[in-house]
């Protein structure tokens, strides 16, 4: 167990160094030279050298490099370029509000998923069945924008049943009032993706031959469903759930945007639209190295699920 | 004389199971419909004049009754008679200008109501979401094909060849799906700094071949090893066209279901880029910026834009998916 912990980790490594590779390519080659931007309009070539000696812009590659590679090592961006605050408190800070939406969201959405699905399972193949099929390809196929746009309107802005946007310093505030419609939106949003893999999951299920087993031994179909067929299907779900996490972080960047929410996804937005590296560069290979160890974690649940998986 | 086995080939066989299908055919009617607007529309032939101001800011639609407080806004804009002051030194250039403006552009009466209304700026809605339509479905369709070609490539020499070409190939592979594809679009984006449709197509192209590589790959490694290819070896046919020649039209239903389901992800994507403002550069319409703009109208009560972006997106989505599942069964009766 341990020694495949080590190897999967020593199997990341490679990985990780091409992810440092791809971003430091796309920020320090493609992207240009930022002491221009920096300079401001009115820039002399004093002040632009002075720049590219701050960043470290003026040494050949492998230095820059090398310095990426220490800053990340480090957990030490330096400041971003349009806010002056340090990279490292705004991913901290920003990490809170973005788990008090995704956490509850994550949840619920997993739970009304395998609710569904299972309830689905019952009646496959009937038009019921077809019905919520169709309904779900046509709700994935409304922009999430519209969503979005039209619950805020009609629940926060006409019923005034909740605030249009905002968020408060305490967490219970945030969650009960601030996070709620945001929390309902991407609800509304990914049940029907979820409902479509979930009851795929379950449906491999329903086949099997140990299915047949317990329904031979005179269980009810709500037993076989609900126990045997939802063990099995677990280590599906499950896999999917934790290998998605961090990428959910910077998917609900739309919901913190419409709803004012200071979250990672937010603040990825607004440095793309300042042209902030640092912070993009940053969060770019921090999510990455999530989505590796997730994906590991992923794993490990899996064993611990399913005892039959055995590790080599 | 040999007699000639007629027997249907795969696609034959596809297109029949496909034809059996009500709802595929269905979907793929409005698909054809939407496709033939963006041909339409991209001649030149309707939608051309989209930014004309044929009406008043936000006519409603004809349905809903004209606006009251709009008829004066809808007489004839003319030109307010000034007195003539003789000091101006460009007094007669300027008449001049004005003259040739009133003979280009005569004042024309303002519509109070269009078929689905109007935008803040009088723009016809119908023909503003078909042009808007346009720009989504071409970056849509073009970025899934380069997205394909580069995937259905790179699987291809990594699946046919093997040993360290495959061991790099599947390094990128890693290396890109670490990154959550909407995180390495927006970095892609801010790193490109420039608007434009190319942009987007690039964008997407480039960090959505992983999909495509993966499944090519699989299907290459299945495939090189069975004998009409060894045969095809035998009598000396050189690696490229054993893997382009002989290979690829065995294995291309593969990536044309991708590029419908990539197609589909695309489109998606592009509305929301255009919507943040990454995408479309201004003066360009797609549905993207019209839900942008029309976010703000909602407040306002002026939900037709809106209604219509979204629910044309949805129409060719909802067929456009419908249709993508149904050739993946087609294609693959296995699966079922």
């Amino acid at each position: 167990m341990l020694a495949y912990v080590l190897r999967r980790l020593w199997q990341m490594l490679p990985t990780m160094a091409g992810v440092v590779l791809l971003v430091f390519v796309l920020f320090n080659w493609v992207g240009g030279d930022p002491a221009y931007l920096l300079a401001g309009k009115m820039a002399d070539t004093a002040a632009i050298e002075n720049i590219r000696r701050q960043l470290g812009t003026d040494q050949p590659y492998y230095v820059q490099l090398w310095i990426f590679v220490q800053q990340i090592v480090s957990f030490d961006f330096g400041n971003a370029w349009s806010t002056g605050e340090p990279v490292a408190d705004i991913i901290t800070s920003r990490l809170g509000p973005s788990l008090t939406v995704l956490v509850p969201l994550t949840i619920l959405e997993t739970l009304f998923g395998i609710a569904l699905a299972l309830a689905l399972a019952f009646v496959r193949g009937s038009l019921t069945d077809r019905a919520v099929m169709l309904a779900c390809t046509v709700g994935m196929s409304i922009s999430i924008l519209v969503y979005i746009s039209v619950f805020q309107y009609l629940f926060a802005y006409r019923l005034g049943l909740f605030p249009v946007q905002g968020w408060g310093e305490s967490l219970g505030q945030n969650l009960l009032t601030y996070a709620l419609l945001p929390i309902i939106i991407g609800l509304a949003v990914s049940i029907a993706p979820t409902l479509r893999l979930y009851r795929s999951f379950v449906l491999d299920e329903v086949g099997q031959d140990y299915v047949r087993t317990a329904r031979a031994k005179g269980l009810s179909e709500r037993r076989v469903l609900w126990v045997h067929v939802l063990r099995n299907a677990a280590i599906p779900i499950i896999t999917h759930v934790m290998a998605n996490l961090p990428a959910l972080l910077i998917g609900a960047f739309l919901l913190e945007r419409f709803f004012g929410i200071p979250g990672i996804g937010r603040e990825v937005i607004l440095a793309v639209e300042r042209s902030d590296f640092p912070v993009i560069k940053a969060i770019t290979v921090y999510v990455a190295a999530a989505t590796m160890v997730f994906n590991l974690l992923a794993d490990l649940l899996y064993r611990a699920v399913d005892p039959r998986v055995q590790f080599k | 004389m040999s007699a000639h086995l007629d027997s249907a080939g795969l696609w034959t066989l596809a297109w029949r199971r496909l034809r059996a299908d009500r709802i595929a055919m269905a979907a793929l009617a409005v698909v054809a419909g939407f496709l033939l607007l963006v041909l339409l529309s991209g001649a030149g032939l309707i939608a051309a004049d989209w930014e004309r101001e044929v009406a008043v800011n936000y006519a409603p639609p004809t349905f809903l009754g004209a606006d009251p407080g709009s008829r004066a806004l809808a007489q004839a804009q003319l030109p307010r008679a000034t007195l003539p002051n003789a000091f101006d030194p460009l007094a007669a250039e300027l008449a001049e200008l004005k003259a040739q403006v009133a003979a280009t552009h005569p004042p024309r009466e303002k519509r109070t109501t269009l078929p689905f209304g109007a935008d803040k700026w009088g723009h016809d809605i119908v023909q503003k979401t078909i042009k808007g339509g346009q720009t989504s479905i071409v970056v849509g369709l073009v970025a899934a094909l380069l997205a394909v070609t580069l995937g259905t490539l790179f699987g291809a020499v990594s699946g046919f060849h093997g040993g360290w070409v495959d061991d790099l190939f599947n390094w990128f592979y890693s290396v890109f799906t670490a990154i959550p594809a909407i995180l390495m679009i927006l970095a892609v984006a801010a790193v490109l700094q420039q608007k434009g449709v190319a942009t987007i197509v690039l964008i997407l192209g480039l960090t959505g071949w992983t999909g495509p590589y993966r499944l090519m790959r699989a299907e290459y490694i299945k495939h090189a090893a069975r004998e009409y290819v060894m045969a095809a070896d035998a009598i000396g046919a050189s690696s490229l066209r054993r893997m382009f020649g002989h290979i690829l039209p065995n294995v291309a239903h593969v990536a044309l279901v991708q590029l419908s389901i990539l197609t589909v992800g695309f489109i998606k994507a592009e509305v929301i880029l255009s919507f943040l403002g990454f995408g479309v550069p201004v003066g360009t319409v797609s549905w993207g910026s019209m839900l942008n703009e029309a976010q703000n109208e909602l407040i306002l009560g002026k939900w037709w834009q809106m209604a219509a972006a979204a629910g044309a997106m949805a129409t060719l989505v909802t067929a456009f998916s419908l249709f993508a599942d149904a050739l993946r069964d087609a294609l693959d009766p296995k699966i079922k």
